[in-house]
């Protein structure tokens, strides 16, 4: 059994779609069981006896246990083969979830979310056409709760005495420590260590697994005063940290990537009855194409759509006060374009991202939502960007920052660090290196 | 629990809808109960059952087609003149018609197209086709074609057993069969299936082609009943299928569907028109009064609905 670790972004997931056939690679081969694919074609997984239980559920919502097991056995047909679908589905739950209690006639969707994952992994153990050979699992224990997670360790371990091979991707590096005899890490797209599993501590994992430029490109921080107008105050259920946020300030969220930083910026956006914001916000999207520019807009108009209600004079807008304002953010951002009036779409994406800064900071918002903004934009563009937070900062605006670059998160004077919808630690300015937070993220984990 | 229960309601509703309209209008006008009073009252459905399912099959997959009117009221135009007059060539030219459904499904697929818009393009294809094969109403039906649907089945009327029979075999055929749960499948999360080793390419492909095999039945069938045709005369089955198949308990997401439930959802879009007709209504309100009662229907849905996830 092979552990495979690695931050945010390493190439886990890619590499798992490489092997399931999935994702096509560019080069290179890979062998299985006298099956040989090569780069430029999917890899005729299924019959290599390779099964995948992917990072995010791959199971019809709105089919039942049984109709989804039909799905990946092709053998399946005729008459009676929802019986038989049902039968095969439940006798692998029963061997790798004893008490499991799921009905193979319960439609998927109906189910929580740590028993769809039960459901999908013993999938992947339910026999079907072909000898299995190899399991990946991707995350597998992300919505499982310990009882189940023990269950599917022990699992494996006989499943590795059958002489069946299994990848285990996980952030639980205790959980890889325990149950794999090899751990390989990732970090950007290249294997850099393989080792076997005794000799590893989970410190030189983290170290491993960790960036080497972190830390302490923050520069200095001017001491905030403590008596700045608090703008956004929450308080956060049983065990979670609560959030203060003072004018001024600069608050880091950071964590694994997808582990409710978007939902808590969302939030605060809308008013919850634990999170309640003194100030106007402004949110500025990470994912451009989906909830950032209008893409038939003008560079003016994408940049104005925030402050039209300032702008406009009785209903209507003035195009030279608009035109204005995008000059004036022009200039002071850097946008480049030859012409404000040209389609946003016209610009690079570091660009139109620029654009979304200036639609949220000329609005009179005081606190700003950022959305993972920095996403594939170029290296220039981040400094000036971070240069233009400090500054917005000294003027009394307040960021909360989410970002999955713990290069950006050391930029800020506190991280939240979020694991499963919740704050689980504040780091302060200096305490922030990738260490920090991949230590944070998992400190739960080594209780549990 | 609560639930469940949302959940049964909902795949009731359809019935109680059918149940409450049939009530009224028994009671507005106690003749109807009868083998020929029902014959007449939902003579009209046939056609719309079958252009629903043709709806409910490309809901399947979370398309909406906007086409099925144009498509059907063709259909209609080559059974008065192509398929009476020749017809090998007209078998040929209904056949052609269901290879051109499917080959608008593999276009949805591989150029990912919104199936919205190639629909509603394909709509004024077949309105177009449709004028040029009878630019002016009239032609006839073949008289096999007529005698099919004037057939006088025992004890229960033609359109209820055609109802049945149809509602019978979708229901196993996408409910049952490990084909309609691929089928359904690729409506609810086109990547898992696609993973599983299933190409959505066929997979649409073949539902819109079924699709296109109902909107035939459906021609046909309509113009067997009203004897000739002209190239409106199955325009208003685009809305209508669509209310039918969602009033049935279909989810414009697609994946969800409901066959049975479908089909009693046309019987009920057919029934709203004569109720009101019952009611004798002014006929300049009867559309908006239809409307009013498919959205006070659709809320009710929709309401349910809500309850079911809470």
């Amino acid at each position: 059994m092979v552990g495979l670790v690695g931050h945010n972004g390493a190439g886990k997931s890619t590499f798992v779609g490489i092997l399931a056939g999935t994702v096509v690679a560019d080069e290179g081969s890979i062998e299985a069981a006298g099956v040989v694919g090569h780069g430029h074609a999917p890899f005729p997984a299924a019959s290599a006896g390779v099964r995948t239980v992917f990072q995010e559920l791959s199971l019809c919502p709105n089919l039942t246990v049984a109709e989804n097991a039909r799905l990946v056995h092709a053998d399946l047909r005729g008459w009676g083969w929802r019986r038989a679908a049902g039968r095969r589905i439940a006798s692998a739950l029963d061997a790798v979830f004893p008490g499991h209690g799921i009905d193979a006639g319960s439609v998927v969707g109906d189910l929580s979310l740590g028993r769809r994952q039960t459901v999908e992994i013993a999938r992947a153990f339910s026999g079907g056409p072909g000898p299995l050979g190899l399991v990946i699992l991707d995350e597998p224990t992300s919505a499982l709760d310990g009882h189940a997670s023990g269950q599917l360790l022990s699992w494996l371990d006989k499943a590795k005495a059958r002489g069946i091979a299994v990848v285990l991707v996980s952030h639980r590096l205790n959980e890889i420590l325990a149950a794999a005899d090899r751990v390989v890490v990732m970090r950007d797209g290249r294997i850099v260590a393989d080792e076997r599993a005794e000799g590893v501590s989970r410190e030189r994992l983290v170290a491993l697994m960790g960036h080497v430029a972190g830390g302490t490109a923050g520069g200095a921080r001017e001491a905030l005063a403590t008596d700045a107008p608090v703008l956004l105050e929450g308080r956060e259920a049983a065990g979670g940290h609560g959030l203060t946020l003072r004018a001024g300030e600069v608050v880091g969220l950071g964590g694994l990537a997808g582990h409710g930083q978007t939902r808590f910026l969302l939030d605060v956006l809308d008013g919850t009855p634990w999170l309640r914001a003194k100030a106007a916000c402004a949110f500025i999207a990470g994912d451009r194409a989906n909830d950032g520019v209008f893409p038939l807009w003008s560079i003016v108009d994408n940049a104005a759509v925030g402050a039209y209600s300032r702008l406009g004079r009785g209903g209507f807008l003035g195009p030279k006060r608009l035109r204005d304002l995008a000059e004036e953010w022009r200039r002071r951002i850097g946008i480049r374009t030859p012409d404000v009036d040209d389609g946003i779409l016209t610009l690079s994406g570091g660009n139109q991202q620029k654009v979304l800064f200036a639609r949220a900071l000329a609005s009179d918002a005081r606190i700003l939502l950022m959305d993972d903004p920095m996403r594939g934009v170029d290296v220039g563009t981040k400094r000036e960007v971070q240069a233009l937070v400090r500054a917005e900062a000294a003027k009394g605006r307040a960021f909360l920052w989410y970002t999955t670059e713990t290069e950006e998160l050391a930029q800020c004077d506190r991280a939240l660090v979020f694991r499963a919808g919740r704050i689980v630690a504040e780091l302060p300015g200096d305490a922030i290196t990738e260490e920090g937070v991949i230590e944070a993220s998992f400190r739960d984990h080594a209780a549990a | 629990m609560s639930t469940t229960l949302a959940r049964r309601l909902r795949a009731l509703l359809p019935a109680i809808a059918l149940a409450l309209l049939l009530g009224a209008i028994f009671w507005l006008q106690p003749r109807a109960m009868s083998y020929f009073g029902l014959n007449l009252l939902l003579n009209l459905s046939i056609p719309i059952v079958f252009a629903t399912l043709s709806q409910m099959l490309v809901l399947t997959i979370g398309d909406l087609d906007l086409g099925i009117g144009g498509f059907v009221s063709f259909v209609a135009c080559v059974a008065v003149t192509l398929l009476a007059d020749s017809p090998a060539f007209g078998v040929l030219v209904l056949a052609g018609a269901v290879l051109a459904y499917a080959l608008v499904g593999a276009l949805v697929q591989l150029r990912r197209l919104p199936a919205i818009v190639v629909t509603l393009g394909m709509s004024f294809v077949w309105f177009g086709l449709a004028v040029i094969v009878l630019p002016s109403p009239g032609g006839t039906t073949p008289a096999w074609l007529q005698a099919a649907l004037r057939l006088k089945t025992p004890l229960v009327p033609l359109p209820i057993v055609v109802a049945a029979a149809v509602a019978a075999v979708a229901w196993f055929l996408m409910m049952r069969t490990s084909f309609g749960a691929v089928l359904r499948g690729a409506g609810g999360n086109p990547v898992a299936v696609a993973r599983a080793g299933w190409s959505l390419l066929t997979i649409r492909a073949t539902l819109y082609a079924l699709a296109g095999c109902m909107g035939v039945l459906s021609g046909l069938t309509l113009a067997g009943l009203s004897t000739s045709a002209d190239a409106n005369i199955a325009l208003r089955y685009t809305l209508l299928s669509i209310a039918g198949a969602i009033l049935g308990g279909s989810e414009f997401t697609g994946g969800r569907v409901s066959p049975v439930g479908a089909v009693l959802g046309a019987l009920v879009m057919t029934l709203a028109a004569s109720f009101l007709a019952f009611l004798r209504l002014n006929p300049d309100w009867q559309i908006g009064v239809q409307g009013a009662i498919l959205i006070l229907i659709l809320a009710l849905r929709a309401g349910l609905g809500r309850l079911e996830r809470a």
